[in-house]
Order: structure tokens, then C-alpha cells, then sequence
């Protein structure tokens, strides 16, 4: 018997639902018996990775810690790839973000006040632009693949930061080790409970703020239809190339505040590492969200839980770090192959036999 | 009032199974690389089989591995702390501030960091005097140097590494006066292919000893396949490169692991810095191979007074690069000038990355 | 061996695992395939590589394993891109996380051992060759075979009707589906091929390079392959110049540290990267633009009606 994909007429409502459950359904069995066959209570390890992290207050919250660079990265993501524009340097434009947002705490430590925060989260967010501006200035004047340039800048965007922090932006008392000296209080995000900072608003109003985007506005509209066929987004009149500029701005803006957000709400400082690959990470956010700003969000909040998992079944099973990271490769695995019957069905089709040996069949 | 009474009884009830000593002791770690990078993630946790091993069921050890410095570093600490732990080790510079932040909130759970200065009445922190392993690498290097240049495969232009390039300098300088020392940064602790390129182009340049301060066992690998010489890091490291290895510098935390959980075992346990070589056991030489006897015999006479405190690797008189005089003759260098150390002695071919 | 020599030598052997995986994804990318997923299966090729030659005594079967390693990987992403329709570009992201986990559990039994290097192969007499001997003729067996296999795939692509093929599927699927050629079938082996050159430079890394197995060993060089199959725009005997240049950079790089020269290490780091940069900028200037015809479908699904 083959299996074939058939494209459906339209996307089935019902696999929108129903495809996560499946995913998960196959996660669950792959897990039983990655554990079993590891030698772990595959129900025990089930359950401190998905379920114990959902019951206790400490472990949601660092949930939400986790998921907030994700969104507001990924939702700016979800922009450019619905404009088929293929930004996969958010790496380097969340570390240029976290620089350039760092310019006046560790330059200037004195300047204190209440308008110092937002200027540093404008100077963040400007520098995130500014990195993501150049792999769109070279896709619309020469022509120059964004997926190579974007990449190749994130090596770029943080060798630079290496530089600065064991060079210029080293800690003066910090006896010559690579960190910069802490921001004092008034450049530091504000604590919303715990770890939570006020980053997490920021990702919602940013998810809130593209969700009307691309859902309701004309803007959003020419953004789309430039993505999804350029020409006829050129006869409505709509510039590709202003698009281009203006989606990676703003995914670049993004990421940019995620960077400056890591280091002002839980960092407190600059460091040669600042993030666990968050913007390599949030690409498959972009996609497991469906590019859909609120399906970002909860991406994120997926995403963020298998971490967290992970780390307490390393934590408290002794699965090592490697398993932890298997399981969430099939996770996504899983996630993304089933998403395909939200726009295809399955059809079985009987393989031609030879005419003698259908019957032999009885 | 009524509510004090409430909150005290309620607290001695939870101290109560504390008391009963059955509980096994919970220790533990956070290290910032794989366990399988047999380096110094590999030796920390070697460190945690030696608790276990010296404890049994006495003890409880957990680890978290490939914990990055940045956002996710405090919460692996501050889930050990929830989790029961009695003491954590935090395993890598980038986890000071992580850790002082996740003290302040758990003052009853011990921190011990290591290779930071930050502490607490409740973190302490440990490190090793690698710098004496390598003054004697050093003394190797030039006796059995042919070009008298050796090679260096540095990672990260901090203290810890600039102190252990100037000892082995000052050792070789001992034997040879003129000995020369070639530098390449890679940039990074652990990268097998960049290491052995770095290895390769100092041998092109004329080095016929190789050294290192970087985790993987590439550049000694190298070392044997060109013919030349040279040095295992972190760990012994004779298995990847038999012909080439002399020795090499061991860290060893077990006795420091073993002695801190005991620590907390008693009650005993206090904040403090500990910054051992030697003389505590934290550093020591592998066994010496495809070395004449009396250097051999020589290196462990060095070993010995070193050890013993009779002799220190900076002692004067010790120049810089520009001939400022920076230790007086007879004088030893003193603590504060070795943890900043961001100079270079005198002959040292390679300007120093600010 | 001069100083020369010695140079150019550890330039090529730095730039042969870039050349081979970079190979493998330009025969991929052509078919219109988009595989992120490089550096995964590069460090699986390099654990399954390394495991195959300790268990088995042969580097050489150690280099077949690093090639199924690579292969099985790769199938497991042309079932979720090909069969399933899936996106490339998040699934090849989940690759690359399986394949570094994948590697590190099966490795675990191997760390710190020493590994069965592949011996130089030293052809009589062309070997002592003044300059060019040891450059030539006292390599490796896989720098050998990386040469031949840029030279294999580009008459491959440019001079069989099975190339034409497809790089037709890679232009315009709809089209080569219409005159008969099988789409998904093709590309799937492209896929395959793909897997397979990762997965041989991830295990020419554990059994040439530095044979030994240490997790992440392969610390970023599927990234800088893919980056260099677009710097090649698309060319198989442009991607050797490009991994030359490449491997240049790194090395000289070195050579100018030892040398003394006082330049911040991350700016001499960064500089391959910046080049890469610049040059795809020239390369996709209008008048290059005309020479250069990249696979057009790239990163398209593409699903049969029938």
C-alpha cells in the first residue's frame, strides 16, 4: 500500500485541533519508550517533564522567563517569513540589541533617572534594527540572500560583543574577567513576580500589536500578499522593497528587545554568552505558532516547558542532558510532521500487484 | 504573638526531619559544559564521583550539565536549592553573579563557586593554583626544547590564563634565559579542529613544545603526529598522543569536594576562599613519560618545593614586557597581583588582546 | 618540509570537512531541498564514525558508518519534508537539535579514548616531488576524495541527463513533475546524498582531523558549510575555491597571531564571515546575477496532484 498526501480543498478546522493532540499522543509514546528503554519509570519521567513543572508556581514562572525572548522574537519572525522574507540571523540581531542597549549603563553608570530605562530599551531596540537593516539593504539593492547574510552577521554580532567585554566594556573592579560591571538600579527592568520581569508585557503587547497587524490592518495585508506572490502585490501597488525594509526592521526591533530585556531583567549585565540560542530557537517557534503572532505565543510557552522539563528530568532522574535534548528534537519532530494534515489528507492507495500473486491472497 | 507560636511550631516540625541524620547529605552541581568534554567539566565531575564514593548512601549527588553562563544559569542553581540541596557547586566563572543573586534568596543552602571573588556569608568560593604546575612544565620545556621556542594554545585573554602563560614563561626562563614563547588565542575552551589548527601553525613557526590552555586533547594530538612534544591539560592526557606527552597538569577537586560535604556532614561548614595548588592536592602532575631521568627527577624536586612553600613561581625580580620591574628581587609576587594579572613577563613574543 | 608546504597543507585538511559537507548540501540545495540541518548531521556522522571505527578496528569502516550515520539522519528529514510536506527550515532546526543530542548519548561510551587515525596514503616517489610532493601526494585518503567528489558533482550536475534532472526539479518542480521526472523520488535522494557528505566530514573530523570523540566537536562547521554552498552560488568547483579561501582565512589567521601581529583576535576571527558577506554581495550584483542560476524552488514544497 503507498501512502499519498492529497492537498485539501481548504484547511481543515478540525486537524487545527486535533493535530497538536496527535503530536502529543506520539510524543507520549516515544517518550514511554525512550525512558523504559533507558531504564527510567517512563510514567515518573512523563510526568516531572511535562506536568510537575505546570504544578508548582516557581517552575511557571521561570516558564514565562523562558518563553519571553522567545515570543518577541518569534512573532517578529512570524512577520518576515509570512512576508517570505527569510531572517534567520534574530541571533545576532538580539545580541546587537543587547549591546547597543548596554551603551549607556556601562558607559555611562552616573546617569540615573526614570527616563533611563526607556532609553535603553529604545537604544536596544534600535540596535537590533540597525543589525537587521543590513542583510535587508544588501537583499534589496544587490540581491544578496538574506538567509546567508543574516546568518553570517549573528558570528559577526557576537564576536563583537566578545571583544567588547573583555576589552573597552570590561568591569574596571571585576579583576580583568570578561563581564561588564552590573547596571545599577534604574536601568534594570522591573520585577513582576520572582524572575518575571516586565519584559513578559512587552512580548504580549508585541504579540497583541501583530496579531492586529497581520490580522486586521491594510499594512498587514500588503505584507502577506508581497510574501505570497510578489507580483501581484506589485500590480496593487504594494513596493517589495519597502516591505523587505520594513519586516526586518521591525522582526529586528524585536529581538533587539529581547536582547536588551535578557540583560536588564536577568542578566544584570553584559557577558560574552547572554542567550541559549533563543533566536535560532525561535525560528521553530515562528513555525510550530503556525506564523500566527497568539499561536507564537503558546510556541513559546511550549517550547520554554520542554527546557524547563528537561532540566528537572536531568534534575531529579538523572536522565543526562543528551536525552533531555532527543526528546525535545522529537517533540518538534512530531509537532511539525503532524501540522502536514491541517492542509493535506492521507490516502491510501493499494499498490498494483503482479496479477498471480493477488491471488494467491485469500 | 499567637501567630509566632503557630510559625515556630510550625517551623521546628519542619526542622525535625532535618535533625534525624539518616537524611543523606544533597550535593550539587552545576557545570557549564558536558561531562564528555574530558576536560574540566569531565574533572569537576570526577570530583562528584569521589564525594559519592567517600560518602555512599550518606550522601545524594545531582548535577546539571551544559548549564550556558547567561539567563538559564540562575534558574539551574535556584532549582537545586528548591530541589533540597544542602550545598551547590557552581562550577564556572559566568556563575557568580547567578549564584549570589540565588544565596541571597536560600540562606540556608551553602554555595561554593568556583574561579569568582564574589562571596557571601553563605557562598564561599575555591580555586586552583594551576600557575604552579606550569612553572614546571616550563623547567620541562626548556631542557628539552631543540629550538628553544615552545607553543601555546591559549582560549581567553583573563587572568587565569595570562598568569599561567607568564609561569611557564618564568620556569623556562630559569633553565634558558632566552627560551621563546609563541601565542595563538583561539577564543574559545573547547574546539577540537580550531585547537589543532592553532597547534599546527605554532609548530609551523618553529615551536617544538606544545602547550595548551584549552580543554580538548587535539593540540597534544597534533604534537604527536608532527613529532614534537608537549603538554595534556585537565586531565592525562598520555592515551591521545603516547610518543609526545611528557606530563600533564591534573585538575584534582576531589579532596576539596570530599572535605567541603564532610564539611557540611559536621556543621562545620564556613565561607571562605580557598585557592589550593599543590599543597592541597587540587593540582597535580601526571606521570612522567619519555623524559631523561634526572629531568624527570628534577621536576618533582620542583613539585616538592613548591608544595612545601620553599619556592614560588613569581618570585622576583620579575619585568614586564615594556622592562617595568613588577615583582622586587627576593620579593613574591602577592595575591592581589595574581588574580588581576593582565600583563605579560619580559619575552613573551605576542602583544596582550585588551 | 618547508614552512610553505607545511601551510597550504593545513589549509587543505581545514578546508576538506567544509568542502565535503558543503558538496553534499549544494546537491541538495539544487534539487530545491533547504536542509539546516547540516550541523546535525555532521556531529552524528563524526560520533557514528568514530564508534564504527572502535568497534570494528577499521578507520575505513569507520568512514562507511559516518556516512550511514549522516544518511539516516538525513532520511528522517526527507520523510517529514518530502513525504509530509513539513517545513524545511524549522525541521532542519529540529535536526540539528535531535542530531547533538543523538550524538551525545551514543558517544558517551567512547569519551576519552583514543581514536584509529586514517593513515596518510604516501605515493612512492611523487611524495618527495620538491613543493608540490607532500601538497599533492601526501595527503589523506578524504582529501583526496573531497577533490574528486567536487569534480564528480559538478559533471554530475552539468554533464548528465540524471543532473539535469535535477536541477530541473530544483528550478521548476511543476514542470519537471509535467515531462515525467519524479520529484519527490529525486529529491529525496538528494536529500540522501546530502546526509551522506555531512555525515563523511563530521567523521573526518573524528578519524582524520582529531581522532578522538568529544561532544560538540564539530563546533559550528555544517553552519559555515551552508553558508558556503550560497558563496558558491550553487557551484560545486566554486565551493572548493570558497572552503579554500575559507580554510585560508582561519589558518593564516593563526599564522599572523604567532607571528605577533597585534590585531584583536575577534576581528581576525570574524573576518571569514565579514568576507563571506562581502562576496555573496558581488556575486549577486545584476551582472553576476545573469551567470549564476540558483535553484529557484528552493525551500518550496512541492506535492503531487497525482
Amino acid at each position: 500500500m503507498r501512502i499519498e498526501l492529497r492537498q485539501r480543498t481548504e484547511d481543515s478546522r478540525l486537524m487545527v485541533w486535533l493535530s497538536p493532540l496527535l503530536a502529543l499522543g506520539l510524543t507520549l509514546v516515544f517518550g514511554t519508550v525512550l525512558f523504559a528503554a533507558l531504564g527510567h519509570d517512563p510514567l515518573r519521567a512523563l510526568h516531572v517533564y511535562f506536568v510537575k513543572p505546570l504544578t508548582e508556581a516557581w517552575s511557571l514562572e521561570e516558564i514565562v522567563v523562558k518563553a519571553t525572548p522567545l515570543a518577541l522574537i518569534g512573532v517578529g519572525l512570524a512577520l518576515v517569513f509570512r512576508a517570505n522574507v527569510w531572517n534567520i540571523g534574530a541571533e545576532g540581531q538580539y545580541t546587537v540589541g543587547a549591546i547597543c542597549g548596554s551603551v549607556l549603563p556601562v558607559m555611562l553608570p552616573d546617569l540615573q533617572g526614570p527616563l533611563l530605562l526607556p532609553a535603553v530599551l529604545v537604544c536596544g531596540a534600535l540596535g537590533g534594527m540597525a543589525w537587521a537593516a543590513i542583510p535587508a539593504f544588501f537583499r534589496v539593492r544587490f540581491g544578496a540572500s538574506e538567509i546567508l547574510t543574516s546568518l553570517m552577521l549573528v558570528y559577526v554580532a557576537q564576536l563583537l560583543l566578545d571583544w567588547l567585554v573583555r576589552g573597552p566594556w570590561r568591569n574596571p573592579e571585576g579583576y580583568n574577567f570578561p563581564e561588564s560591571r552590573l547596571f545599577e538600579a534604574d536601568a534594570v527592568l522591573p520585577a513582576l513576580a520572582g524572575r518575571m520581569h516586565y519584559g513578559t508585557v512587552l512580548a504580549l503587547v508585541a504579540v497583541a500589536a501583530l496579531a492586529i497587524v497581520l490580522g486586521r490592518t491594510l499594512k498587514g495585508f500588503e505584507f502577506r500578499v508581497i510574501g505570497a506572490a510578489p507580483r501581484a502585490g506589485a500590480f496593487a501597488g504594494f513596493s517589495e522593497r519597502r516591505s523587505i525594509m520594513a519586516v526586518l526592521a521591525i522582526s529586528g526591533g524585536l529581538a533587539g528587545i529581547a536582547g536588551i530585556g535578557e540583560v536588564s531583567g536577568t542578566i544584570g549585565q553584559l557577558h560574552p554568552s547572554i542567550s541559549p540560542g533563543y533566536g535560532f530557537t525561535a525560528i521553530i517557534a515562528a513555525f510550530l505558532g503556525r506564523l500566527n503572532p497568539v499561536g507564537v505565543l503558546f510556541a513559546s510557552l511550549l517550547l520554554a516547558l520542554t527546557y524547563i522539563g528537561g532540566e528537572a528530568a536531568q534534575v531529579s532522574l538523572g536522565v543526562s542532558d543528551k536525552i533531555a535534548r532527543v526528546f525535545q528534537g522529537a517533540i518538534l519532530i512530531f509537532v511539525l510532521a503532524c501540522d502536514v494534515f491541517i492542509r493535506y489528507r492521507l490516502h491510501f492507495q493499494p499498490m498494483r500487484r503482479p496479477a498471480a500473486r493477488a491471488e494467491d491472497a485469500p | 504573638m499567637m501567630r509566632a507560636t503557630v510559625l515556630a511550631v510550625f517551623a521546628a516540625m519542619l526542622a525535625l526531619p532535618a535533625a534525624q541524620a539518616a537524611d543523606p547529605v544533597k550535593a550539587a552541581f552545576v557545570y557549564v559544559g558536558p561531562i564528555g568534554d574530558h576536560g574540566w567539566t569531565y574533572q569537576h565531575d570526577q570530583g562528584r564521583l569521589a564525594v559519592e564514593k567517600a560518602f555512599g548512601d550518606k550522601v545524594e549527588t545531582l548535577y546539571v550539565e551544559n548549564v550556558a553562563e547567561g539567563p538559564d544559569a540562575e534558574r539551574a542553581i535556584e532549582r537545586f536549592a528548591r530541589e533540597g540541596a544542602d550545598i551547590v557547586f557552581t562550577t564556572s566563572f559566568g556563575f557568580m553573579n547567578p549564584t549570589i543573586k540565588v544565596a541571597k534568596r536560600f540562606p540556608d543552602v551553602k554555595f561554593e563557586h568556583a574561579t569568582g571573588y564574589k562571596r557571601a556569608d553563605n557562598v564561599a568560593t575555591y580555586s586552583a593554583r594551576f600557575y604552579e604546575g606550569r612553572y614546571v612544565i616550563g623547567q620541562i620545556a626548556a631542557k628539552m626544547s631543540k629550538s628553544g621556542v615552545a607553543g601555546y594554545v591559549a582560549s581567553f585573554p583573563i587572568p587565569e590564563v595570562v598568569r599561567g602563560i607568564n609561569s611557564f614563561l618564568l620556569g623556562a626562563q630559569s633553565v634558558n634565559p632566552d627560551f621563546k614563547l609563541k601565542i595563538v588565542w583561539v577564543n574559545t575552551w573547547f574546539d577540537p579542529g580550531k585547537e589543532a589548527d592553532a597547534a599546527k601553525a605554532l609548530i609551523d613557526q618553529g615551536a617544538d613544545i606544545m602547550t595548551q590552555h584549552t580543554d580538548s586533547p587535539a593540540p597534544i594530538q597534533i604534537a604527536g603526529e608532527r613529532g614534537v612534544h608537549g603538554f595534556g591539560q585537565a586531565s592525562d592526557m598520555d592515551a591521545f598522543a603516547p610518543a609526545a606527552h611528557y606530563t600533564a597538569i591534573i585538575d584534582d577537586w576531589s579532596a576539596y569536594y570530599v572535605a567541603r560535604v564532610k564539611a557540611v556532614m559536621d556543621g562545620t561548614w564556613e565561607s571562605g576562599d580557598v585557592w589550593g595548588g599543590f599543597d592541597a592536592d587540587m593540582v597535580v602532575m601526571a606521570p612522567y613519560t619519555d623524559l631523561p631521568e634526572d629531568v624527570a627527577a628534577d621536576a618533582a624536586a620542583m613539585v616538592e618545593k613548591i608544595r612545601s612553600g620553599e619556592f614560588h613561581p613569581f618570585t622576583g625580580p620579575i619585568h614586564d614586557q615594556e622592562g617595568k620591574l613588577r615583582v622586587a628581587e627576593g620579593e613574591r609576587a602577592d595575591e592581589g597581583m595574581l588574580l588581576g594579572m593582565n600583563w605579560y613577563v619580559k619575552g613573551v613574543d605576542d602583544k596582550l588582546p585588551q | 618540509m618547508t614552512g610553505f608546504e607545511a601551510v597550504v597543507l593545513t589549509i587543505v585538511t581545514a578546508a576538506t570537512p567544509l568542502l565535503i559537507a558543503a558538496l553534499g548540501e549544494l546537491v541538495t540545495e539544487r534539487s530545491g531541498v533547504l536542509n539546516l540541518g547540516v550541523e546535525g548531521m555532521m556531529i552524528v556522522g563524526a560520533v557514528t564514525g568514530f564508534a564504527g571505527a572502535q568497534l570494528t578496528g577499521s578507520p575505513y569502516l569507520g568512514v562507511i558508518a559516518a556516512m550511514a550515520g549522516g544518511m539516516a539522519l538525513s532520511s528522517l528529514f526527507g520523510f517529514l519534508v518530502l513525504r509530509l510536506a513539513a517545513n524545511q527550515v524549522a525541521s532542519g532546526l529540529a535536526l540539528t537539535l535531535l542530531g547533538l543530542g543523538l550524538s551525545g548519548m551514543i558517544g558517551e561510551a567512547f569519551i576519552g579514548q583514543p581514536g584509529l587515525k586514517l593513515e596518510r596514503i604516501d605515493i612512492p616517489f611523487l611524495t618527495d616531488l620538491p613543493v608540490v610532493g607532500t601538497i599533492l601526494f601526501g595527503q589523506d585518503p578524504l582529501v583526496y576524495a573531497s577533490v574528486a567528489l567536487a569534480v564528480c558533482v559538478s559533471r554530475f550536475l552539468f554533464h548528465t541527463r540524471a543532473g539535469l534532472a535535477l536541477r530541473a526539479v530544483g528550478n521548476n518542480h511543476a514542470s519537471a513533475h509535467m515531462l515525467g521526472v519524479h520529484v519527490i523520488r529525486t529529491r529525496f535522494l538528494a536529500v540522501l546524498f546530502g546526509g551522506a557528505c555531512s555525515g563523511l566530514a563530521g567523521g573526518y573530523l573524528s578519524l582524520a582531523y582529531t581522532p578522538q570523540w568529544v561532544e560538540g566537536m564539530t563546533a559550528g562547521r555544517g553552519w559555515i558549510a551552508l553558508a558556503l554552498v550560497v558563496f558558491a552560488s550553487w557551484m560545486p568547483l566554486r565551493a572548493a575555491v570558497g572552503a579554500y579561501l575559507f580554510g585560508g582565512a582561519l589558518i593564516l589567521q593563526f599564522h599572523a597571531q604567532a607571528e605577533g601581529i597585534p590585531l584583536p583576535s575577534q576581528f581576525l576571527s570574524a573576518l571569514p564571515y565579514i568576507a563571506t558577506v562581502a562576496a555573496l554581495v558581488i556575486l549577486s550584483r545584476d551582472q553576476w546575477r545573469a551567470r549564476n542560476d540558483s535553484p529557484s524552488c528552493l525551500g518550496q514544497v512541492f506535492v503531487p496532484d497525482r
